[in-house]
This record gives C-alpha cells, sequence and structure tokens, in this order.
C-alpha cells in the first residue's frame, strides 16, 4: 500500500529560512495523525507543503501519488486544508460563500448547505454575512467550505481553535468519519489530550525535522499526551 | 480556444466580485466620490480659461477614470489578500486564467458604469458635446479592457505585498501610458470632429486590450503560484 503522504529529507524554505529543514513523513491511507511540536516548529509549514501551497526545495515530496517537485496544483484539487485563516469573504454572506467555494471545487450547492448542516451553522445565520459571524461560527463555516469539497487528504491547523465544546466533538467525529470512509487526516494541535483521542499516532516536529517520538505507542489507537 | 471550465471559472469570479461590490458598495460610496472630486477639482484649477477646460476634457476625463481604476483594482484584490483566500482559489481547482478573466470582466463592469458616470459629469462640469457616441463607446470599452486586462495582472502581482497600496500605481500607470494618450486621442475626435478618424485609435485600443489580456490569461497562473 503507498503512502498518501511521503516525505524525505524535505527541506521547505520560507524565505532564506529553513522552516523543514530534512523532514521525513509517511502517512498511510485512512490514518489520522497528529502533528506535535513547540511554536515554530514547522507543522503548519509541513502542513502547507502536504497542500501542495509552499515549495519544496530539495528532498522527496510525494502527496496523492503526485511528485510536488513536478505537479503541486493536481494535488490542490484533492486536498481540503483548515488553516489559522478562515478562507471567507467577509463581505458575503455565509451561504454565499459556501455557493461560492463549493461550485469553484466542482461540487453542487446542496454540498455546501449539507456541509453547513453538518457543522451545525444554525439556519439562522445562513444570511449573515461572514463578518456578523463570531470567531468559533466562522471556524464552523470555513469547515464546512472544506468539506463540501469531499477532499481525500485533510490538513487541519489546530482544527479545534475558536471552538466551544460541541464544535469540537463534531469535529473529532468528521475527522473519524473521513478516516473510516478511507480519507486521511494530517492534523497539528497542541490541544494534546484531545487530540490524543482521535489520532491513531503522533509525529513530533523540532527545528524543522521530524524527530523520534517517546510518546507515541505504535498501533494502539491513542496518543499518550 | 478557451475552454468550457474557463468560462465557468471567469463567470464564477466575476458574479462573486459584483455581488462583492454591491455589498460592500465601496465602488458606490468611495471611488465614484473620489472620482467625481477629480473632476470638480479639475474645473475649480481650470474654470477661469473654460476654452482651456474644453480642450483638456478628454485628458482629464481618461486621468480620473486611470486614478479611480487604481483605487478598484487596490480593493478587487486587497479581498483576495485577506484572510488566506489566495491560498483558498489556488486549493479551489479552478483554473488561473479563469480567475483572471473573471477579475478583468468585473472590473470592466465597474469601470464601464464609472465611466458612464463621468460622461455626465464632463457634459455639465465642462460643459461638453458628445457628438460620435459609437466612437466613443468604441474607445471606452477597449480602453476599460486594456486598464482592466493590464491591471489584474499587476493587482495580482502586489497583492500581497505590504506597500501594495503604493507600489500598484508606480507599477501600473508608466504600463497603462499607451491606453491614456489613445484613448484621449479617440475622445478629442469624438468631441471635436468628424468622428470617422477617430477608429483608429479604437482599433489601435483594441489591440492593447488584447494583447493585455492574452498576456494576463498566460502569466497569471505564476502569478498565483508566486503570490
Amino acid at each position: 500500500m503507498e503512502p498518501i503522504v511521503h516525505l524525505r529529507r524535505a527541506v521547505a524554505l520560507i524565505g532564506r529560512f529553513p522552516a523543514l529543514a530534512g523532514a521525513d513523513l509517511d502517512v498511510d491511507p485512512g490514518e489520522i495523525v497528529l502533528l506535535r511540536g513547540p511554536n515554530g516548529a514547522g507543522k503548519t509549514t509541513m502542513l502547507r507543503v502536504c497542500a501542495g501551497l509552499v515549495s519544496v526545495s530539495s528532498g522527496t515530496a510525494i502527496v496523492l501519488g503526485q511528485d510536488l517537485l513536478r505537479d503541486r496544483a493536481a494535488v490542490r484539487r484533492r486536498v481540503g486544508m483548515l488553516g489559522h485563516a478562515t478562507f471567507l469573504y467577509e463581505d458575503l454572506t455565509v451561504t454565499e460563500n459556501l455557493d461560492f467555494w463549493s461550485r469553484a471545487a466542482g461540487a453542487t450547492v446542496a454540498d455546501g448547505r449539507a456541509a453547513l448542516d453538518r457543522l451545525g451553522v444554525a439556519s439562522r445565520l445562513w444570511s449573515l454575512p461572514v463578518s456578523a459571524l463570531s470567531a468559533g461560527q466562522r471556524r464552523r463555516v470555513s469547515f464546512a467550505s472544506m468539506l463540501c469539497r469531499r477532499p481525500e487528504l485533510w490538513l487541519l491547523d489546530e482544527p479545534h481553535a475558536g471552538l466551544d465544546s460541541d464544535g469540537r466533538d463534531v469535529i473529532d467525529d468528521l475527522m473519524r468519519e473521513a478516516a473510516s470512509r478511507g480519507a486521511t487526516v494530517l492534523f497539528a494541535s497542541h490541544e494534546l489530550d484531545r487530540a490524543g483521542n482521535v489520532a491513531h499516532r503522533s509525529v513530533t516536529i523540532s527545528g524543522g525535522v521530524t524527530v523520534a517520538d517517546p510518546s507515541v505507542v505504535p498501533n494502539s489507537g491513542t496518543v499518550t499526551p | 480556444m478557451i475552454s468550457e471550465s474557463v468560462v465557468r471559472d471567469a463567470l464564477l469570479v466575476a458574479a462573486k466580485d459584483l455581488r462583492l461590490e454591491r455589498r460592500s458598495k465601496i465602488g458606490i460610496a468611495q471611488v465614484l466620490p473620489f472620482a467625481v472630486l477629480v473632476l470638480l477639482l479639475f474645473a475649480f484649477a481650470l474654470d477661469p480659461d473654460r476654452n482651456i477646460l474644453r480642450q483638456a476634457t478628454p485628458g482629464l476625463f481618461w486621468v480620473t477614470v486611470l486614478f479611480s481604476a487604481v483605487l478598484t483594482l487596490q480593493r478587487s484584490f486587497g479581498v483576495e489578500a485577506e484572510d488566506g483566500i489566495l491560498d483558498a482559489l489556488r486549493l479551489s481547482g479552478m483554473s488561473p486564467a479563469g480567475i483572471y478573466l473573471g477579475k478583468v470582466a468585473a472590473l470592466v463592469v465597474q469601470l464601464l458604469a464609472l465611466e458612464v458616470v463621468l460622461a455626465f459629469g464632463v457634459a455639465i462640469l465642462y460643459d461638453t458635446r458628445f457628438i460620435g457616441i459609437p466612437l466613443l463607446i468604441g474607445v471606452s470599452v477597449t480602453a476599460t479592457l486594456g486598464i482592466a486586462g493590464a491591471g489584474a495582472v499587476y493587482g495580482a502581482l502586489a497583492a500581497r505585498l505590504r506597500s501594495r497600496d503604493t507600489l500598484l500605481p508606480l507599477l501600473l500607470l508608466p504600463l497603462l501610458a499607451p491606453v491614456l494618450i489613445s484613448a484621449t486621442r479617440g475622445f478629442e475626435v469624438s468631441l471635436e470632429r468628424e468622428a470617422v478618424s477617430g477608429w483608429p485609435w479604437a482599433a489601435l485600443l483594441g489591440i492593447f486590450a488584447l494583447v493585455y489580456v492574452a498576456l494576463g490569461s498566460l502569466l497569471f497562473r505564476p502569478l498565483l503560484e508566486d503570490a
């Protein structure tokens, strides 16, 4: 079985700074993998590399069977990314945003509505401009926008940030459902208690390289915080 | 040949941009008053000699359009630089050429609407009589397409730079000098004399527009890639 993500000695530069300085990572289909590490360790850059948003300057980087050194555009269509930014137009309403992004991805307007329902975004909010929503509500709409694309690889940067307890449970359930359907989830989080319950295993990054992680319990389905 | 998916993406982006404009009302509440104010200031400055004002009308009209276009472009690409939206566009799977053509189409609609209002403005403030209406329309459409075509390339280039507000006019205005000159000459002919002799200017503007839009469609992919 070929890994969905395969990085070997991957180097990615942000300006002249090597945010990834020779990172290795393998993620198999259907896995939920937690990226952990201190601030500035390279977690976000690794997610952005896997999304095809940051180029790899040397090493090997194969995602969804595509060599990122050759063609990043083909990968982008197949991944879903949730970052620190919401990817939403502030002046458009919730449904206008969802309609735009779902149709841009070749999905239907109905897919967008279903995703909003699944994320628990109350229908009374749908006609409001995004600028009128709270940070947590925006996060849910942003997640719905990603969900309606039906990505094969989910790349989530602090997916629980800004969400209430219900919202965090929904995100955890969605990650598990996605993995059970064969999608792959790679996410970065500092909330190790919660993230450890949903991740199959964790990978630690420090200084732009992946390091041996003594807290990982192989094949246990849990990660020791 | 433009593929069906490029047209679909262009229509989607153009509709989204025009909806954003309708919601934010930046064009009506800020760009339009700015343009009218510029016309008024020119009128105040040159009013003592009405003859000079009348002679300078075509140039003043297009300089005002260019300044207003810079503001419209800054808004159009400013929203794409907010909250990671450039990344979302790159992840969306839409064709870069479709995104570019959609941005150009929305800009053309907004600028043409502005030019109609400005035309009434110069008619009232500068006592201008429009004679060759078909030529005026031809010059306006081709010049606007050229402005939007070149502007969208530089708008995308400057979108992620912190200095984009000052950099965009510095990059764009020299490039648009041929459009300004040709549009001004075309307008002069249509306002003053036999309109037939002005069509070569419209044709020249059409060539500029075609070149800018064709280059923009090709350049937008690497621009979006490096944004």
